[in-house]
């Protein structure tokens, strides 16, 4: 796409709410001051004795300068997770719906321009996905779709939470960013966790990465977990992609976010998850900042330290040996019986999925798992008020 | 009947700043709250006491 | 330390201990106010006495910050009407809102002294709302519009020391505003702990008033808070506890 095309990525469009907010203003400067090299071993060790973790003690336990101490890390990670969950690990399953969408984001496989098989399911057939999901045990579900207003509207979507309640003790919603009032509805459909992954909060990156479409405008994106609180949901989960941009300094924001919105609505429940772009073999050279499993459990232990009530999904785009350890220490909630397809669950696919998977056990094989490492599943311990 | 500082006296008709006088009271050091209302410390000699008005006189002293 | 200013509605201090002026002898407040190196003191409001009285305010060092409580009100309405009698009196905008409806224990009555601030805050005051350390309650306290809050170390004149340490820690952590730990505090070491913890600063009455020697007490108490503050900004070190001990190994299971 020519850049004359290219519209102003941090403009509200039409129909976007916008919110007396600041806290947009204060993730950015002060993740644009974070200069993690200045970072030393003994910064780290000094944060890791601390009972209490302060933003600066997350910067230095996020440098490059913690990596030697991740054991010590992960210790303390541990120790903040079983204070906080006990051995409690979450089930639940992502349930993609529709994969329309209208955004052009280069490394997303639903992108409008990529030529896959689209779908939407129809209620019938979310009933049938939700009924063959439910009989596995699962009691929660997340509802996913591509991100297309005009194919899978509110109305649309809060149809599916209707459905999922009748199935589900808890319901998830990871969508395209809403008002306000389009949050209250879908609460009041039954739904009361939202996620919105800002993949990368470099907002010059994030321009350069999705080109068309709502999800362009950066500010509407960063401030969905506001407006979903004050929709009254009870629950709102955080992420960068990382290794879009420099890793530590996502991974940074993404953590300060949530803290500041903690902060300022103290009642909303907090979750991070977690992704990466894997890096492709041997070419560490090529990009130092790519995000290996030690990054990646250095992050996650790091979220986990300064944010230890937190919920922290691991994504089954991990493979078995890393989910299985990161329960161990951080994670506290996992996906199982994964299938991102659409409709996948209770018939033949009818549409194509948005990334592929790494670890495909089912409901009952993450169950044993996880149960064999001496950890207590968890399918719901909530109550929708 | 006026009641000051939680006594009834009988100072109806004569002005606050004579009552103070009268009572040795320093008008440097207190403040005076007639029927709720908090007085200017100028204006005592002009207000003349009501058969019925609660007075309060009230100063600083030490406290945590 | 040089530029570690206290910041307070606006005005700037650079001590960080709020002298008591209750349950001691006029002629020694000055000295007590100079040895502790104090720039706010309270007064209470009373009933004028006939005679010729002494007056406090003439016993109180030229600009050090008069902070009127509004001790003796048991709710909010009379709090509210105290605060503005000390206010025409002259007193300046500063007021410490007490409000205590239990002549037992004289624990504040944090719902009162919420009400009281949201009006107090709206007409001008800096308000300084003396609490029982609950995080919800100094929350409404900071959306009712106060200018710090002062939770408890132990109920008053107890000199308990820091009875309610983990709570006063929750507020230094979760409260934006100074947190200034009130009541209870009797000795220097008490006070220091206070402002280690995170305290902005330390109120303290009693435990000066009763010491043997009121004015050596007060510069202990000057001494003692200042080291606690020095130590909070230096970052407090510590002494290995159970997490440095090993346990089995986290790490081994990394593959990439």
């Amino acid at each position: 796409m020519d850049n004359q095309k290219r519209t102003d990525h941090m403009q509200y469009m039409e129909g976007m709410e916008v919110i007396n907010s600041d806290i947009m203003d204060k993730v950015i400067s002060e993740m644009n001051s974070y200069d993690y090299s200045i970072y030393t071993e003994q910064d780290v060790k000094k944060a890791l004795l601390k009972d209490n973790i302060s933003p600066d003690d997350f910067k230095a336990l996020l440098s490059p300068a913690a990596l030697p101490l991740l054991e010590d890390i992960a210790q303390r990670a541990k120790l903040e997770t079983r204070k906080h969950f006990g051995n409690s690990v979450y089930m639940f399953t992502p349930l993609y719906i529709a994969n329309y969408c209208e955004n052009y984001c280069i490394y997303c496989g639903f992108n409008c321009h990529n030529k896959i098989k689209r779908a939407i399911l129809d209620a019938d057939q979310i009933r049938a996905e939700m009924k063959t999901i439910a009989e596995t045990g699962l009691q929660e579900v997340l509802i996913l779709t591509g991100e297309s207003r005009s194919k899978s509207d509110v109305r649309y979507i809060g149809e599916a939470c209707k459905i999922a309640s009748e199935y589900f003790k808890v319901v998830g919603l990871e969508v395209y960013p809403m008002n306000s009032d389009e949050y209250a509805y879908l609460h009041k459909c039954g739904a009361d966790f939202v996620t919105v992954f800002q993949e990368t909060y470099n907002s010059d990156k994030y321009e350069t990465l999705h080109l068309a479409g709502h999800k362009r405008i950066f500010p509407y994106r960063f401030n969905a977990q506001e407006r979903a609180i004050m929709g009254g949901i009870r629950g709102v989960g955080f992420a960068a992609l990382l290794g879009l941009d420099d890793f530590r300094k996502d991974a940074f924001a993404t953590g300060y976010h949530a803290y500041l919105i903690q902060r300022k609505y103290p009642h909303a429940e907090i979750a991070f998850s977690c992704p990466r772009l894997r890096p492709i073999i041997n070419n560490d050279k090529i990009n130092p900042k790519d995000v290996h499993e030690r990054q990646l459990l250095q992050i996650i232990c790091a979220y986990r330290i300064f944010m230890p009530f937190a919920s922290i999904t691991i994504s089954s785009r991990e493979n078995a040996n890393f989910r299985d350890n990161i329960i161990q220490i951080a994670a506290t909630k996992t996906s199982a019986g994964v299938d991102v397809g659409i409709g996948a669950h209770s018939g033949e696919q009818k549409g194509d999925e948005q990334f592929e998977i790494d670890d495909a056990r089912s409901v009952k094989e993450m169950y044993d798992m996880i149960k064999s490492k001496g950890m207590q599943p968890v399918m719901s311990d909530y109550i929708y008020v | 009947m006026v009641r000051i500082n939680g006594k009834e006296e009988t100072a109806a008709g004569i002005s606050l700043a004579d009552y103070l006088k009268n009572n040795n009271y320093n008008p440097e050091s207190i403040v005076i709250e007639l029927n709720g209302e908090i007085l200017n410390r100028n204006g005592y000699a002009s207000v003349v006491l009501q058969e019925n008005d609660v007075v309060e006189i009230l100063m600083f002293m030490g406290g945590g | 330390m040089k530029d570690d200013k206290f910041i307070l509605g606006g005005h700037e201090f650079t001590s960080r201990f709020i002298l008591g002026s209750g349950k001691y002898s006029l002629n020694l407040i000055k000295a007590a106010v100079e040895n502790a190196g104090a720039e706010i003191i309270t007064l209470a409001l009373r009933r004028a006495a006939t005679g010729n009285v002494e007056n406090i305010l003439d016993y109180i060092p030229k600009g050090v910050t008069l902070l009127p409580n509004t001790s003796g009100a048991r709710n909010a309405d009379e709090a509210i009407r105290i605060a503005r009698i000390a206010r025409a009196a002259g007193c300046g905008d500063f007021v410490k809102v007490e409000v205590i409806a239990d002549s037992k224990y004289l624990l504040p009555d944090n719902y009162e002294t919420c009400k009281a601030t949201e009006i107090l805050a709206k007409e001008g005051f800096v308000v300084m709302p003396y609490m029982y350390p609950d995080l919800y309650a100094a929350r409404d306290l900071v959306n009712a519009g106060a200018a710090c809050v002062m939770p408890l170390a132990a109920p008053i004149g107890t000199n308990k020391g820091l009875c309610t340490r983990e709570f006063i820690r929750i507020l230094v952590e979760e409260i934006d505003l100074p947190v200034i730990v009130d009541a209870g505090i009797g000795k220097p070491s008490q006070a220091c702990e206070a402002m280690e913890l995170g305290a902005a600063a330390v109120m303290a009455n009693t435990a000066i008033a009763t010491a043997g020697d009121i004015t050596a007490m007060a510069e202990a108490f000057k001494h003692a808070i200042i080291a606690g503050r020095q130590a909070y900004l230096a970052g407090m070190g510590r002494v290995l506890d159970d997490r440095a001990a090993a346990s089995s190994p986290l790490t081994g299971f990394l593959h990439d």
